[in-house]
């Protein structure tokens, strides 16, 4: 009886392992997936006319580093910049164009993005 | 600004102790080109027929009389009298014949050549076919305050056109397309008639506030015999028009009193003396100084280079522009703002060009360089010792604040450094590296990472952008700048707008056969962005897709070898070039190239803007 439930221990164990291993696998991926799905819609969308291919900035703000979190990154390109006409602003792009589910991927793609190295590595502007 | 020493020695003697400033300079200029007018006949290098002197060896000693030293065209029949006497009567040398392969171009080179000679060069084009090509370079410069001298071979009389072609190529009034966005033209009766208009012509073009001019020459008249005593008459440009007396008592007063003054600038400096003169205010003022670059106003790095025209309690606006909205805001809070531009003495009423209506407290109709010696005198006279402890701490203010903005700007410059496409952050800089020890002259102004943080300090370091923002601007006007720049020994170099280019990539062909030492560095982003972004603005205020932004906008999908493209006209080319790291080593050979006396064209793939 104690090594039935020695091995069924074992076995519960091992199979938690493999499903925390596999969960890890699987987000693991589907995080290189949002992130290049973020890429592929930041893109087509024509995200980089204004803020760069990797959100240094620009034409308008830098949105990497320092992304900002999901619920305010959704409301910010959801409405724009306050008073955005067809002259001038950020326009607010509505759910018609691109969904929920692909602005979290934007911002996946634009959180990953590694910091540029500081001033004091780059001789070309440490004069 | 031409500096050659033509004048006649009393002439110069008699200006070193009777004039100074902007004036002095003009003065001298007058007096080079009226000692050069008195020897202007050209040695014929082939004989005159035996019935006489072409009429169009005059019309070219009238033009060597105005020191033109190039003669910009694409070749046509209705100047070609003018033409064979610029090659075979004065062996093609001032002017010297460059052949431009549009007229479009042709136009916008004589511009980047004024911005950096301060002074005109000829022109000539189809008075039909012709000017239609060149009218949106001639309207980038009318918007940019420009001298271009234009001239436009028409057949006048119907019955000298011979067939079809004739008719077609011929216009009852030429100008007339062109007359909203000229300062003056004519269309010459007579050999007497055309020398004194193309003097007059002259004349207008360089009297501030300077624009293009047009004259209709004759294709007929061209093929008449000069008379003997034909005579080229002598030319005296204007002293430009400055501020009076009561008016600069009245600006030195307010400005001496303000706590804090702001000096904005657009096309301030017309010439070198106008960026000293510059300088000089600012320090008498210790104000802070808005440079938004048509020319180049104020050294870049200058401790008062910087301020806010929205928190200033005087502003004082010179050749500015646009300047309703700073009134306006002025006016809220009871600041005062005066204006000192010339453009009140030249208007026209079709193009808008010049601006919103400014509610000003105090408008000059002067020229504002002509303006600021007397104004510097003045301001140093009323600042009392008493005051000028509480002026000093103010410039000690505003450098402290332009240090912080330098720091940010290397900050903003490291944002996506390493990237690919690389970053016009990272390409200005790695060109700037190389560039710093040099005597340079950034001939294009479209990316702004220069003027944040290279160490501009000389007027023919920067020359504006394209006056009407017109596309097709800067590929042949950074040609022509360097082609000016081309005797000075100075290393032209431009980030050269891929879209722009597109427009007038003859320039390059332009730029190799005459050896043009200029470094072209492509700012290739493969789109029209700028469009981009209103046409997301567009699509979005409806609700509609940006699926097709490429296929609208985008100048990719097949993408554009522009180093292929030098190739094929003579430039020597690197590229194309997206990783970062490689820019250094072809900036490198480029330099070398340019330093030998050719062009050479890098093309980067960057990030959009």
């Amino acid at each position: 009886m104690k090594h039935l439930l020695a091995a069924t221990a074992l076995l519960a164990a091992s199979a938690l392992l493999f499903f925390a291993a596999s969960a890890a696998a699987q987000s693991a991926r589907t995080d290189r997936a949002a992130i290049a799905n973020g890429e592929s819609v930041y893109l087509t969308l024509g995200c980089q006319a204004c803020h760069g291919t990797v959100g240094h900035g620009g034409a308008a703000r830098r949105l990497a580093p320092g992304t900002l979190p999901l619920d305010a990154f959704l409301a910010w390109v959801r409405n724009g910049t306050p008073g955005w006409s067809f002259a001038a602003g950020m326009p607010a792009f509505p759910a018609t164009v691109v969904s929920d589910a692909d602005l979290a991927d934007i911002r996946s793609y634009l959180a990953s993005l590694p910091p540029p190295p500081p001033i004091a590595d780059i001789p070309l502007l440490a004069e | 600004m031409d500096e050659s020493p033509k004048a006649g020695v009393d002439r110069r003697s008699f200006l070193t102790g009777a004039a100074t400033g902007a004036a002095a300079t003009l003065l001298a200029q007058q007096t080079s080109i009226a000692g050069a007018q008195s020897s202007a006949t050209a040695e014929p290098s082939v004989q005159a027929s035996a019935t006489g002197r072409p009429a169009s060896d005059f019309m070219v000693d009238i033009f060597k009389s105005l020191e033109m030293e190039y003669m910009f065209s694409m070749c046509a029949s209705s100047f070609m009298g003018i033409h064979e006497s610029v090659l075979n009567y004065a062996g093609n040398k001032s002017p010297q014949s460059i052949t431009c392969t549009h007229e479009e171009i042709s136009v916008a080179m004589a511009n980047g050549y004024a911005k950096i000679e301060g002074k005109p060069v000829l022109v000539c084009a189809h008075a039909t076919v012709g000017a239609q090509h060149a009218a949106m370079a001639l309207y980038d410069a009318w918007a940019d305050r420009v001298p271009i001298y234009l001239v436009l071979g028409n057949t006048n009389d119907a019955a000298d056109r011979q067939g079809e072609v004739f008719w077609l190529h011929s216009a009852q009034d030429p100008c007339a397309m062109l007359r909203d966005f000229t300062k003056w033209d004519d269309n010459p009766k007579s050999l007497t008639h055309f020398a004194e208009s193309a003097v007059r012509a002259y004349k207008i073009a360089m009297t501030p506030p300077m624009g293009p001019v047009a004259i209709v020459v004759d294709e007929k008249m061209q093929e008449e015999h000069a008379p003997a005593d034909a005579r080229i008459p002598s030319l005296n440009v204007p002293t430009p028009p400055a501020a009076d007396s009561g008016a600069i008592a009245e600006v030195a007063k307010l400005l001496v009193a303000a706590e804090n003054p702001v000096i904005l600038a657009s096309r301030a400096a017309r010439t070198p003396a106008g960026l000293t003169l510059m300088v000089e205010l600012a320090e008498a003022l210790q104000a802070g100084v808005v440079d938004s670059r048509r020319r180049l106003n104020f050294p870049t790095r200058h401790p008062l280079n910087g301020g806010s025209a929205a928190q200033a309690d005087v502003v004082l606006a010179l050749e500015a522009g646009d300047i309703a909205n700073v009134a306006r805001q002025a006016r809220q809070r009871e600041a005062k703002v005066i204006s000192i531009t010339a453009q009140h003495l030249f208007q026209r009423s079709n193009y808008q060009d010049f601006q919103r209506y400014a509610e000003v407290d105090l408008s000059i109709a002067a020229d504002a360089e002509a303006s600021l010696p007397a104004l510097i005198e003045e301001v140093r006279r009323l600042t009392t010792d008493a005051r000028r402890e509480a002026v000093r701490q103010r410039g000690v203010r505003i450098a402290e604040a332009n240090r912080r903005a330098l720091e940010q700007a290397r900050v903003d410059a490291a944002n996506g450094w390493d990237a690919s496409p690389v970053s016009t952050a990272r390409l200005s800089m790695e060109l700037w590296a190389q560039l710093k020890n040099e005597d340079w002259s950034y001939v294009t102004g479209w990316v702004n990472w220069p003027l944040r943080l290279w160490d501009f300090t000389k007027h023919h370091q920067y020359i504006g952008r394209a006056g009407a923002e017109g596309v097709g601007y800067y590929a042949p006007a950074s040609v022509g700048a360097a082609l000016a720049n081309k005797r000075h020994g100075r290393i032209s170099v431009s980030i050269q707008p891929d879209g722009d280019l597109m427009v007038a990539p003859g320039a390059l062909w332009t730029a190799a056969k005459y050896q043009v030492p200029i470094l072209i560095v492509m700012q290739n982003n493969r789109a029209y962005h700028q469009e981009v972004m209103w046409f997301q603005r567009a699509a979005l205020m409806r609700n509609r897709s940006l699926d097709l932004t490429q296929e609208g906008f985008g100048l990719g999908n097949p993408n554009i070898d522009f180093a292929k493209l030098a190739e094929s006209m003579g430039v020597g080319s690197a590229g194309p070039i997206s990783d970062p790291k490689e820019l250094a080593a072809a900036i490198r050979r480029g330099i070398g190239v340019v330093k030998g006396g050719e062009p050479y064209l890098i093309d980067v793939v960057t990030q959009p803007r």
